[in-house]
């Protein structure tokens, strides 16, 4: 009887681990490992080719530049979340609530929806461009998408919850009393700022820093739509392996280059004392 | 504290407004005589007559609906079962199991829609609705255990115990007992998983095949080719459908926190 209940509970969520986790990831690494025929198919063999490739100075063009991508979004991000939480944390308990369930009404639309909306306020013909000539304000249209400009609007504004969030968590657990017996003990706004505020923060930035960086250096179709195509991400690196160029392998390699950074990077996060389930709880 | 206020909530509200503008812009326009999304020349209601003659956009709001409403009805059933199994039992190979469960919650999107969309490819199967939606339950399934299994800890398993002790069986101990306690986990469980789901972009890219475009995957081809303003009137209704069920949830909620504080 006992284990009859146990085999309910437990079989469905190991054969979804093993089927569509374990046995996905296993499969890429195999592809990894083969050479590409040219022609879409992938012929059988045993080759480091397609992770010797990765580091050819094209590709590293690709993943240090979509990296910088990342970490300036990871910078604007942090810019406007840490005093946006800050002060919000000032606020009523009440409506406190209600201004961080505004963060997340947006995001309930999906996110292809919301870039499309940029699309029609940035593009040359668009309502900024309408505006500011309407206004005499300039000449002629000002570029703000098709370039690095656009991908960093669409970046920032699609992640910024997932760094708004813990930031504010982590801020909004600080002790008021805390803060007060700082200043009563002499310390000026700098140094509560750097000595208290800044040290029981800073696992919120790393944990808001992690949700960004991830998905920033996958998000093809924001650097496709804002970034004009110009602009390439590793994301968009490995769909054209898979959809364009029909090179399997080599985009199985750098996925597989990808999970082995992230996992350095969780690896990272769990070290400096960060819990695994915030990553997925909002 | 009070100094600056006012430069503060200036600061606030810049950041509200750059969280909505492009839905705002959205909505404005899908009310705009003029077809070309340039400027506001005048209110009309044409595009929502002509969005329900648009067979396409029709079809691809019906595909999300079915996607989403069966991925989240299965990942929490499985998810909340996972849940609470993977506290009550020991197994071998349990640590292995639940570090597992983290690679979709970590990974890049795209790395886990191009390992499914091989596999797939590998086993021959026509990508279409059916694709999608493991797909949506393949990333659903870790966020709803996360959602449960948060409520789970707080939860004092005793009464299990004793519903046990009193001769209830497992399954009316499951049903009435456990579930009830657990009931706000699974609750936001569902709700993340439907919002993921509808948020979706870049799995249903790699796993959807022809005659299975959700809405998304319709814009975006749509964005390439031309789109046209019955688009902003379709999101302008789903907002619209969004919003409702935000505003009733959070009543739901005032209301039973007050009933609470009744007592």
């Amino acid at each position: 009887m006992k284990n009859k209940s146990k085999f309910l509970y437990l079989s469905p969520i190991i054969i979804y681990a093993i089927v569509l986790i374990l046995f996905p990831i296993l499969y890429i690494l195999f592809l990894s490992f083969q050479t590409n025929d040219n022609y879409g198919g992938i012929i059988y063999s045993l080759t480091l080719n397609n992770y010797i490739k990765i580091f050819d100075i094209v590709y590293l063009r690709v993943l240090f530049k979509s990296a910088s991508i990342a970490f300036i979004t990871i910078v604007i991000c942090i810019l406007i979340s840490y005093p946006f939480c800050i002060f919000i944390s000032e606020k009523k308990t009440n409506v406190q609530k209600i201004l961080i369930t505004l963060v997340m009404v947006p995001f309930l639309t999906n996110s292809l929806i919301r870039t499309y909306g940029w699309i029609v306020l940035l593009r040359k013909e668009g309502v900024f461009n309408s505006i500011l000539q309407a206004l005499n304000i300039c000449d002629g249209p000002i570029s703000f998408m098709y370039n690095n400009l656009g991908v960093f609007i669409g970046l920032v504004y699609t992640l910024l919850p997932f760094m708004i969030l813990p930031v504010y968590s982590s801020v909004s657990k600080i002790d008021k009393k805390v803060l007060e017996a700082s200043k009563d003990l002499g310390a000026n706004a700098y140094h509560t700022f750097t000595k208290v505020i800044l040290p029981q923060t800073l696992p919120g930035i790393f944990n808001g820093s992690l949700m960004v960086f991830i998905p920033a250096i996958g998000m093809f179709f924001i650097a496709d739509l804002l970034g004009g195509g110009k602009i390439m991400l590793v994301g968009n690196l490995i769909k054209n392996q898979f959809l364009v160029s029909r090179n399997w392998p080599f985009g199985a390699a750098i996925s597989i280059f990808l999970i082995v950074i992230t996992f350095l990077l969780v690896k990272l996060y769990k070290k400096t004392g960060g819990n695994m389930d915030d990553l997925g709880g909002f | 504290m009070q100094r600056h206020r006012h430069l503060k909530n200036l600061f606030i509200f810049l950041v509200f407004l750059f969280l909505y503008l492009p839905i705002i812009t959205l909505i404005v326009f899908s009310f705009n005589t003029s077809p070309l999304n340039i400027l506001f020349e005048g209110f009309t209601l044409e595009w929502y007559g002509k969005l329900f003659s648009n067979t396409t956009l029709l079809e691809a709001l019906k595909n999300t609906i079915i996607v989403s409403v069966v991925s989240t009805v299965i990942s929490t059933f499985i998810g909340t079962l996972a849940a609470i199994g993977l506290q009550k039992y020991n197994f071998v190979g349990k640590n292995f199991i639940n570090k597992l469960l983290y690679v979709p919650v970590v990974i890049p999107e795209i790395v886990l829609g191009i390992s499914l969309l091989s596999v797939y490819t590998l086993l021959k199967l026509n990508l279409g609705l059916g694709t999608l939606i493991v797909s949506h339950i393949a990333f659903s399934i870790p966020f709803v255990i996360i959602s449960v299994r948060t409520v789970l800890n707080s939860t004092n398993l005793q009464i299990e115990e004793a519903a046990h002790d009193l001769g209830a069986n497992d399954f009316k101990t499951l049903t009435n007992v456990i579930i009830p306690e657990i009931m706000p986990g699974i609750v936001s469980g569902a709700t993340l998983a439907f919002t993921l789901s509808l948020d979706d972009v870049i799995i249903s890219y790699f796993t959807a095949g022809p005659g299975s475009n959700t809405l998304p995957l319709q814009i975006y081809a749509m964005i390439k080719t031309g789109i046209t303003p019955d688009v902003n009137a379709l999101t302008t209704l789903m907002i619209l459908v969004i919003m409702t069920v935000l505003i009733i949830s959070s009543l739901i909620q005032v209301r039973k926190m007050k009933k609470e504080y009744a007592r």
